[in-house]
């Protein structure tokens, strides 16, 4: 246990004294602000047709939750599937490049606590992201009451498939040494996961389904508009704790190859 | 200490290393020589329990290096080669990380972590991005990172590369104040070094153990070999006749020429018999001048190149 916050800590600390943290931030809030002012720029324009001619012109709807929130969280779910893969590519893979990673293996330190100390820093650092996301609710706030328990379950929604990204993005940097290639693959295939819902239509019904229940995006939409299902938490956790156990199965087999 | 059995490693179809026995004593320093790829770092990766052997064992301090890795790596402190160092942080800051992933105490980290740093001389770029500081400098941060945690066993790979001398000149006293106190191996390909600092030597070569002896008595049987170098006035020719008559003498050569007949001739003898008195009558009696007569010592470097070369001649010959 020691060890794994000796070593969290470490992995936090050292996101922000690379510039890569910084450009992760500031590349973030341009994006999601550029969102959010397109979406509260729609919303405004929307409402006041509707003060002006009493009818309904959009799918905005007339609620800040279904015209400002759920979209945003939408969008801020996108720019995420970009950006973490930028977090994680570093994990495993820069460390093995410079030699540190046999320094690291040699110290007193088990296996799954590495893994976890990576795991949780990234999601740290993430979770500076989203809280930074806070603003706009806030601003919204400002001119109209917003339904808390909705953002709060968009939030949860948002760190849960954030880390099923992260855990993915941290088992890939440990296959490689090649940070573009860690970076490259995890979105690759965060992005395939994202999108297996696609094929649903396509597909037979039974494959259908669980393309549907596999896919990360379907488990946030229910989150997003507020509803938290068991089955959609289950799932991120499965997800989560597969990743993660694939990872520490590489680790030991890295032992064997040398 | 560490006790090595029948140990190999192999990687695809190479055989890093092709059943590999040694053993250290408590307190023993011990050089592990070897030219580049001879296995010795394949060897330190599996003591430090970085890397599995595909057969074999390792028991360290009497725990199993692959059961019990942890415990085993709780009493290790280890220099990879290159030194690799998490660039971004500064000295102190990456000795205080490793001193707690070490399991020192939070309350005795500061301390340690001075204590090493004054100890390698580090107090100057504690400050320092890593990135920044000299190879000299990494270095000894390097050390000093094997270093804390007063760990029992020390396996340095090739701790004095890139080193200038003088730095080179601290580093072998440190490692040679250990001698009683710690268990040390070190990698090397520079025999002084190994000569200087360790009491036994482990030579390596392709996979296997080549020679294990105490670095005294591995430079005495090498001694056997009589060379010597004698500075006569004469004629060459006659010289080489009159030597040529001496018993026991395998090997004349000219080493240094000179226009006034005063040659330096290097001559080798059988082993174990002393004829210096013959040489030596042989020379005034037949009226040559015999200026001055010195015996060679072998270095230990061609001790390595022959032990190194001889494998593989016999190689050559097996096939």
């Amino acid at each position: 246990m020691n060890n794994f916050v000796t070593l969290f800590k470490k992995e936090f600390f050292l996101f922000f004294t690379s510039p890569v943290a910084y450009a992760i931030i500031t590349i973030f809030m341009l994006m999601a602000g550029f969102f959010f002012y397109n979406i509260f720029a729609y919303y405004s324009v929307v409402s006041q047709q509707i003060a002006m001619q009493g009818i309904v012109s959009g799918s905005g709807g007339i609620n800040v939750t279904e015209g400002i929130l759920i979209p945003f969280h939408m969008n801020i779910s996108v720019v995420v599937l970009l950006l973490i893969p930028l977090i994680t590519m570093r994990s495993f893979s820069e460390e093995k490049k410079n030699g540190t990673f046999e320094l690291l293996m040699t110290y007193p330190i088990k296996d799954y606590e590495v893994v976890l100390g990576k795991f949780f820093a990234a999601f740290a650092f993430y979770g500076v992201l989203i809280t930074l996301t806070l603003i706009y609710p806030l601003i919204v706030s400002v001119y109209a009451s917003i339904e808390l328990p909705v953002l709060i379950s968009s939030l949860l929604g948002l760190l849960l498939m954030g880390a099923a990204f992260i855990a993915v993005g941290i088992l890939i940097s440990s296959l490689t040494e090649n940070q573009i290639i860690a970076g490259g693959l995890t979105f690759g295939v965060c992005l395939i996961f994202w999108l297996l819902g696609w094929m649903e239509t396509e597909a037979s019904p039974e494959i259908g389904t669980v393309l549907k229940h596999l896919s990360l995006i379907e488990h946030f939409q229910n989150f997003s508009k507020g509803t938290i299902n068991t089955k959609d938490i289950v799932y991120y956790f499965d997800f989560i704790i597969l990743m993660l156990f694939l990872t520490l199965r590489n680790l030991d087999s890295n032992k064997w190859r040398g | 200490m560490i006790r090595v059995s029948d140990l190999s490693k192999q990687y695809g179809a190479l055989k890093a290393i092709d059943q590999v026995n040694f053993h250290v004593e408590k307190g023993e320093i011990v050089g592990f020589l070897g030219p580049n790829g001879a296995g010795k770092s394949t060897t330190m990766k599996i003591l430090t329990c970085f890397t599995q052997p595909t057969s074999g064992s390792v028991n360290i301090a009497g725990f199993d290096a692959f059961n019990d890795s942890i415990e085993v790596r709780k009493r290790i402190g280890y220099l990879p080669e290159n030194t690799p160092l998490y660039e971004e942080m500064t000295p102190r800051s990456l000795l205080r990380f490793i001193a707690g992933l070490k399991g020192v105490p939070t309350k005795e980290q500061n301390k340690k972590v001075e204590e090493v740093i004054s100890l390698f001389g580090i107090a100057k770029f504690s400050g320092k991005l890593i990135k920044y500081i000299s190879k000299g400098q990494k270095q000894r941060v390097g050390i000093a990172q094997a270093m804390i945690g007063e760990p029992e066993i020390l396996i340095l790979d090739e701790p004095t590369v890139g080193l200038d001398p003088k730095q080179i000149h601290e580093i072998r006293d440190i490692i040679k104040n250990m001698q009683g106190k710690r268990t040390v191996i070190l990698s090397t390909h520079i025999l002084p070094e190994v000569s200087m600092t360790c009491q036994r030597i482990l030579i390596i070569n392709k996979g296997k153990i080549v020679t294990e002896e105490s670095t005294v008595n591995l430079m005495s049987r090498f001694h056997s070999h009589n060379i010597f170098e004698i500075e006569i006035d004469g004629d060459e020719k006659k010289v080489q006749s009159v030597l040529r008559d001496v018993k026991n003498i395998l090997r004349i050569d000219v080493k240094e020429k000179s226009n006034d007949q005063r040659n330096i001739y290097e001559i080798e003898t059988e082993k174990n018999i002393d004829n210096r008195r013959e040489i030596s009558h042989a020379v005034v009696h037949n009226g040559l001048g015999l200026l001055s007569f010195k015996t060679v010592s072998r270095s230990l470097e061609d001790i390595f190149l022959e032990l190194v070369t001889d494998e593989k001649e016999a190689e050559v010959k097996d096939e």
